[in-house]
């Protein structure tokens, strides 16, 4: 087997402003990305040969890319992973590009979440009585009853995390969220989903992001620098589903995040991820799925996250900044974009466009997906991605 | 002879104070309480809690038919004893019978399984009684009527009440009425109900047992009378001739209420539950008609102490804060969109899932002795591939691992409470809690499992389990 280390360049890359973008289709929102990362990547649209597309609620095929951006009987695909489907689309190029089938391909994820109103995730084809009483905030927050009992967390251990990725969000002009919250506000929130309050959880949001690919032999046909990034690993992992009926499953992590990070940090090469990494922009989709996170992608032991939480490990000045651009919490959850606009910050901040949020001299930076949710389905995305 | 074997009632825990009513209506009111079926529960629901407490350890796939009594069956076409059957996880060669659409659906019901039993078409008949009626606003009804399901085994084996005799009267007599379209019972005026109706109706029905059988009314220990309020019932009792302090058993009305097609086989498990080898009993089903029979109580009744009886309930009450709670439970108030979205329904996987869904079947791998619910044909601890035993978990107690209390889920009522929980003997179940204070959950909480209403969606009730802090054993 071999690593797809070093094979595949990202050369461009684009990013709508996310938000409630109500004046705008979903149609507008791909035309936004796309053309940004058209101009960045320096190539003509024509010259796409395959194109892969993720999203996970607002349409279906193909053809929800192709449609707006008239790219015309070259092959498309609508890929979806739950919360992982940028990431996923971006790996079904990748591989295609590997495999020497295209020279040249694109990939977008995008979602339109706020035209859908107050529904809610799922709603279609699923069983009629086993899953009642369900939201996902109340999901998560069955993670958060027993971490606070084992690992001593509390409420203001997630209100830190939420207040740290506010403040990263105020940094940058495409987040959701432009304004920092204290720790007394969210404290103070009203309950969503115990121990859960309002500032736990992220919010539904429209936007897109796109990237254009090639193999890394090609990158000079398209720029005239080394303004690109390299894929250095890529791991997924689809769970079975099975911690709400094993009496084993502790609630406390994910064994999609163990096995996707262990594939990508194999593929890459690294031993030490917190020494090693130089960022790492993570699915925060609530903030207690930051803290397990960290111990599930071995920044810190997973016992010990809340000392390295308030250590300030994780802030921008610490030793790995996590979602230095906000993450899911203030840049927004277009699930099918979500994936892309991670990337998009790594991108960003190994090529030192990343404003006055730069990092000094990153060289590797991780993206990490999470689908679904604890003791039932998950699949999880862990990229790896430097100079 | 033939005579119940055992019994069971079923009260749920909520009561409303009759000066929460008044207080809605700017009325004044005596002092008592009505019990009030949780919002996930109804008719079905309770008859499944009063016949798993009048089975106990009883071997359930002995029992050869089901009749369920109620005036308030939640279809309208469709019958409830099969799915309360299910529930129990009784034999499927079994018949089963719905009695509706009157008071004395009850102790028809009683009458029918225990002519069942005399023709030898079955050994064992399990008959429930269950009534969640909902008296209109501001009416006397409203105050009057409670909630509750009571079951009694019938059979011939060793039963420890013998039915001595009976004797029955049908009466076209419009004394309570509820048409196609009419929301809520409707009657006449008290005074020509009262006289014209029950009170004759009773007279005729009782004189008539006792002189069919040659019996006079102090040769009763215990006289088990149906009443639609209580000066009625002790009006009617005294002009019988029955001490009412030494002989009538007390109508629960303020403390349960008038429970229906349930009301007066709840006064007789109150009845037996003090009852001593020897006692005779009168007891006496309305509506439409009487239904009169003469009880003995043989030794065995000693072997039924420890069912889940009328007192055991009585001591469980917990008071339900408020009038407007009460009217969100019964679904008097448009909740609108407030009361979450409606889900979609898919009949062909209903009926694919009904064994884990009504008898909670979940599987046992042979190969590592995994339990899963739902059920997985590949087993995800061995791999094993359809090798499993199926297994019955809803007699199964557990504690809580781990729990939210969850503003945002769509539910008639919330917070809803999402509990997981590990089973003894292995398995875990994600469940919905109830009859809960949300402030009082706790990971370990010892919980078992309580057959409920999850929704309803294109008309079709949709029932499950969920879980419940465990309750008392009975002292």
């Amino acid at each position: 087997m071999e690593s797809i280390k070093d094979k595949v360049a990202i050369i461009g890359m684009g990013c709508t402003k996310f938000g409630e973008r109500w004046d705008k289709s979903a149609s507008d929102l791909i035309i936004e990305a796309a053309y940004e990362a058209y101009k960045d990547a320096g190539i003509d649209p024509k010259d796409i040969q395959a194109a892969w597309v993720g999203t996970l609620q607002t349409s279906s095929s193909g053809v929800s890319l192709a449609a707006p951006l008239k790219l015309k009987n070259i092959p498309v695909t609508r890929v979806e992973n739950m919360c992982a489907t940028g990431t996923e689309a971006l790996r079904n190029a990748l591989f295609a590009l590997a495999c020497k089938a295209y020279d040249l391909v694109f990939v977008m994820g995008f979602e339109k979440l706020k035209d859908l109103g107050y529904a809610v995730l799922g709603g279609g084809y699923e069983h009629p009585v086993f899953n009642t009483g369900y939201s996902t905030p109340g999901t998560y927050a069955l993670a958060a009853t027993r971490y606070f009992q084992e690992y001593g967390a509390t409420k203001e251990t997630l209100a830190k995390i939420a207040v740290k990725n506010h403040k990263n969000g105020t940094l940058h002009s495409k987040a959701h969220f432009q304004r920092e919250i204290t720790l007394e506000q969210v404290m103070k929130a009203p309950i969503i989903g115990w121990p859960l309050g309002l500032f736990d959880c992220c919010p539904r949001t429209d936007g897109a992001a796109a990237a254009v690919l090639c193999r890394k032999e090609d990158t000079k046909k398209y720029k005239k620098g080394d303004e690109y990034i390299l894929v250095k690993g890529l791991g997924v992992a689809a769970g079975t589903g099975m911690g709400k009926s094993r009496n084993d499953y502790d609630y406390l992590h994910f064994d999609e995040n163990l096995s996707a990070s262990r594939q990508a940090y194999e593929q890459t090469g690294i031993n030490n991820p917190l020494e090693e990494l130089d960022l790492a922009i993570v699915h925060d989709c609530f903030t207690i799925t930051e803290l397990i996170i960290y111990g599930d992608l071995g920044f810190c032991p997973s016992e010990q996250a809340k000392d390295y939480v308030d250590d300030g490990v994780f802030t921008m000045e610490g030793q790995l900044p996590v979602n230095t651009d906000g993450g899911l919490k203030a840049f927004g959850h277009p699930q099918g974009a979500s994936g892309l606009r991670m990337i998009y910050e790594v991108y960003n901040q190994l090529l030192g466009r990343a404003g006055s949020r730069q990092l000094r001299s990153p060289n590797l930076g991780l993206t990490h997906n999470l689908g679904g949710a604890p003791g039932v389905e998950v699949v999880s995305c862990v990229g790896i991605f430097g100079l | 002879m033939v005579g119940i074997i055992s019994y069971g009632s079923y009260v749920p825990p909520y009561r409303l104070g009759w000066d929460e009513i008044a207080k809605a209506w700017g009325k004044r009111a005596p002092q008592g309480e009505k019990a009030v079926a949780n919002y996930d529960e109804d008719s079905v629901t309770m008859a499944v809690e009063a016949a798993i407490n009048c089975l106990g350890p009883l071997n359930r796939a002995e029992i050869d038919g089901l009749y369920f009594a109620s005036t308030t069956a939640p279809y309208r076409e469709k019958q409830s004893s099969t799915i309360i059957a299910a529930a129990l996880d009784l034999r499927d060669d079994i018949f089963t019978s719905d009695y509706t659409n009157s008071l004395r659906a009850g102790t028809n019901a009683f009458q029918s399984a225990l002519d069942t039993v005399r023709a030898g078409s079955a050994d064992k008949i399990l008959v429930i009684s269950s009534d969640s009626r909902i008296g209109a606003p501001k009416s006397d009804s409203e105050r009057l009527f409670g909630d509750g399901a009571t079951a009694f085994l019938l059979g011939s084996e060793n039963p420890a009440v013998t039915v001595e005799g009976s004797h029955s009267i049908s009466s076209e007599f419009m004394d309570v009425w509820r048409a196609e379209d009419d929301p809520f019972p409707r009657s006449w005026e008290e005074r020509f109900i009262i006289t014209e109706g029950y009170m004759k109706t009773v007279h005729k029905g009782i004189s008539g047992i006792m002189n069919k059988y040659q019996l006079k009314s102090e040769d009763f220990t215990k006289v088990v009378l149906y009443g639609p309020d209580p000066g009625s019932h002790s009006r009617t009792a005294r002009s019988l001739g029955f001490d009412l302090k030494n002989q009538i058993e007390p109508p629960p009305f303020a403390t349960i209420g008038n429970t229906g097609a349930a009301f007066s086989s709840m006064m007789l498990i109150s009845a037996l539950e003090d009852a001593m080898a020897g006692n005779t009993i009168l007891f006496a089903g309305y509506g439409d008609g009487c239904d009169v029979y003469i009880l003995k109580v043989n030794e065995s009744i000693e072997g039924m102490r420890h069912r889940r009886g009328l007192k055991y309930h009585l001591s469980l009450g917990r008071p339900l804060p408020s009038y407007d709670k009460y009217l969100s439970f019964r679904d008097l108030v448009n909740k609108g969109v407030a009361a979450g979205a409606t889900r979609a329904t898919f009949l062909p996987w209903l009926w694919r899932d009904r064994k884990q869904i009504l008898s909670l079947y979940g599987g046992k791998c042979n190969g590592c002795n995994t339990i899963h619910f739902p059920i997985q044909r590949v087993c995800d601890v061995c791999l094993k591939k359809d090798e499993f035993e199926e297994i019955r978990l809803s007699d199964k107690k557990g504690k809580i691992f781990t729990f939210n209390v969850d503003n945002l889920a769509p539910s008639a009522e919330s917070p809803v409470v999402i509990t997981i929980v590990d089973l003894e003997g292995g398995g875990r179940l994600r469940l919905e809690m109830t009859d809960c204070d949300p402030a009082e959950v706790k990971i370990g909480m010892d919980v078992e499992l309580t057959f409920r209403k999850m929704h309803d969606a294109m008309g079709i009730h949709h029932y499950f389990w969920k879980s419940r802090p465990v309750r008392e054993e009975v002292a």
